[in-house]
């Protein structure tokens, strides 16, 4: 393990969200190294303190009092809430169409923020960190099914492509499913692959990093990882499988996107 | 007494048991999202109300998040309405004193997490409140709550990778203003 992949670690291990072997794993990183000993250390004192210091609020009398006077009750009606519009079974969902809005434009100017700086380089950092996350226990698949008519309709509604899908298990990487990633605040699709014990994320967005007609070919914290742009999509493939398989598998990919053959 | 009335006090009766448990922790989160207690209470109550409306089609998950991610979809739609970001407040104002520093396990601590020690109740709530909001409501669910990262994914909507990265963003921004309100001090 590596002090990339210890530091994302880091928070699940102190809230107690780790399984067992990659505790195990972190725990023997930070025996071995002292940065990450130290952040362990800083994480576990504000943990603490924060479970010292009394953050909680509790919730006045006079409105518990407000809240049972509104539940039916043989005498009292429902009252109606003091300042806030008169609630109704539309304003319920206005309210989830209100909050999406909301998030939408705080995520977009995340974005926004992030491309200013150098934006190929960020963007292939945060894809191997998701790639890395995606190895935790439980949080590689949403779609777990190698039928390639399952995965792809599954992206529908999801997110604003439809990346595709391709059965390459003849060619000897299997396809494991589909997940829903967020990358700088914005909603991606990977398709996940596995060639032996090895697993590929490939992201597939409108809009990913710097268009690069040919693979581009970058390792980042021994992690191998391909990008280019087809079909109006931005691909990256991150896997710690060996470069040049790394390399086939984006030719097999490339050539089923491209049927009449790539340039 | 009509045997609707009957069942309608049943329902209240059975909705009081389960949700007025959780009361402080909906508050709370409300003022961390809200800023102030007026608006807190306002939104904690249309809260309540809105659960009780959709307490018969409720099958889980566990009550104390669907109550928060109610609470929290309640707070995002009066920001929709008022067209404008949350207003800063000073959140000390109405504050009780803050609680005594907490008893301290590590037998070494390391000069950061000794400054990290010292921070009183009071100092941590402001910190929270000035946190960006997503990074906010995370740290929030996770430390004031104490919801599961599935829980939290549940509650704001989004996938539990994003739960992780928004923990260590609020983490590392707490940790940053951290150390400056340490030095303001001295």
């Amino acid at each position: 393990m590596n002090c990339t992949e210890c530091e994302l670690l880091l928070h699940p291990l102190i809230d107690g969200e780790l399984d067992a072997v990659h505790a195990r794993d972190v725990e023997a990183h930070v025996t071995t190294c002292a940065g990450c000993a130290e952040k362990l250390k800083t994480l576990r004192a504000m943990r603490e303190a924060m479970a010292g210091a009394d953050l909680k609020f509790a919730a006045p009398a006079s409105l518990r009092n407000r809240i049972e006077a509104a539940l039916p009750s043989p005498s009292a009606q429902i009252i109606a809430p003091r300042r806030f519009s008169q609630p109704s079974r539309r304003t319920f969902f206005g309210g989830f169409a209100a909050g999406a809005a909301l998030s939408g434009a705080i995520a977009a100017t995340l974005v926004v923020g992030v491309f200013r700086s150098d934006q190929s380089q960020q963007v292939a950092d945060e894809v191997v960190s998701a790639h890395i996350r995606s190895l935790q226990a439980g949080h590689l698949m949403d779609v777990e099914t190698s039928d390639q008519h399952t995965v792809k309709p599954w992206f529908d509604g999801r997110v604003d492509v439809a990346p595709p899908v391709i059965d390459l298990t003849a060619q000897g990487f299997t396809l494991l499913g589909g997940r829903l990633d967020y990358i700088d605040g914005e909603p991606v699709a990977s398709v996940i692959y596995q060639r032996r014990k090895h697993v590929i994320n490939l992201f597939v967005a409108q809009r990913l990093g710097v268009k690069h007609a040919g693979a581009m070919a970058e390792t980042i914290q021994g992690y191998n990882v391909r990008h280019w742009s087809e079909q109006g999509l931005d691909f990256w493939a991150v896997s710690d499988l060996a470069g040049d398989e790394l390399d086939e598998f984006v030719q097999k990919i490339s050539a089923a996107v491209h049927p009449s053959g790539p340039s | 007494m009509t045997g609707d009335a009957n069942a309608e006090q049943d329902k209240a009766r059975r909705f009081r048991d389960a949700a007025l448990p959780h009361l402080d922790d909906v508050y709370a989160l409300a003022r961390y999202l809200m800023r102030g207690s007026a608006d807190a209470e306002d939104a904690v109550q249309e809260c309540y109300l809105r659960a009780l409306r959709h307490f018969d089609s409720y099958r889980g998950p566990a009550m104390k998040p669907w109550l928060l991610a109610i609470l929290r979809n309640v707070c995002n739609a009066e920001f929709a309405r008022r067209g404008k970001q949350e207003i800063a407040a000073d959140y000390s104002e109405d504050e009780p004193a803050a609680e005594e520093v907490p008893m301290w396990q590590e037998p070494q601590a390391s000069p950061e997490a000794a400054l990290l020690r010292e921070q009183d109740g009071a100092t941590i709530r402001r910190l929270i409140a000035e946190l960006p909001q997503p990074f906010r409501e995370a740290i929030v669910l996770r430390e004031v709550n104490d919801l599961s990262y599935q829980q939290i994914a549940e509650v704001s909507g989004v996938p539990v990778g994003t739960v992780m990265s928004r923990l260590a963003r609020a983490r590392s921004i707490l940790r940053s203003a951290w150390n400056v309100a340490e030095g303001a001090v001295r």
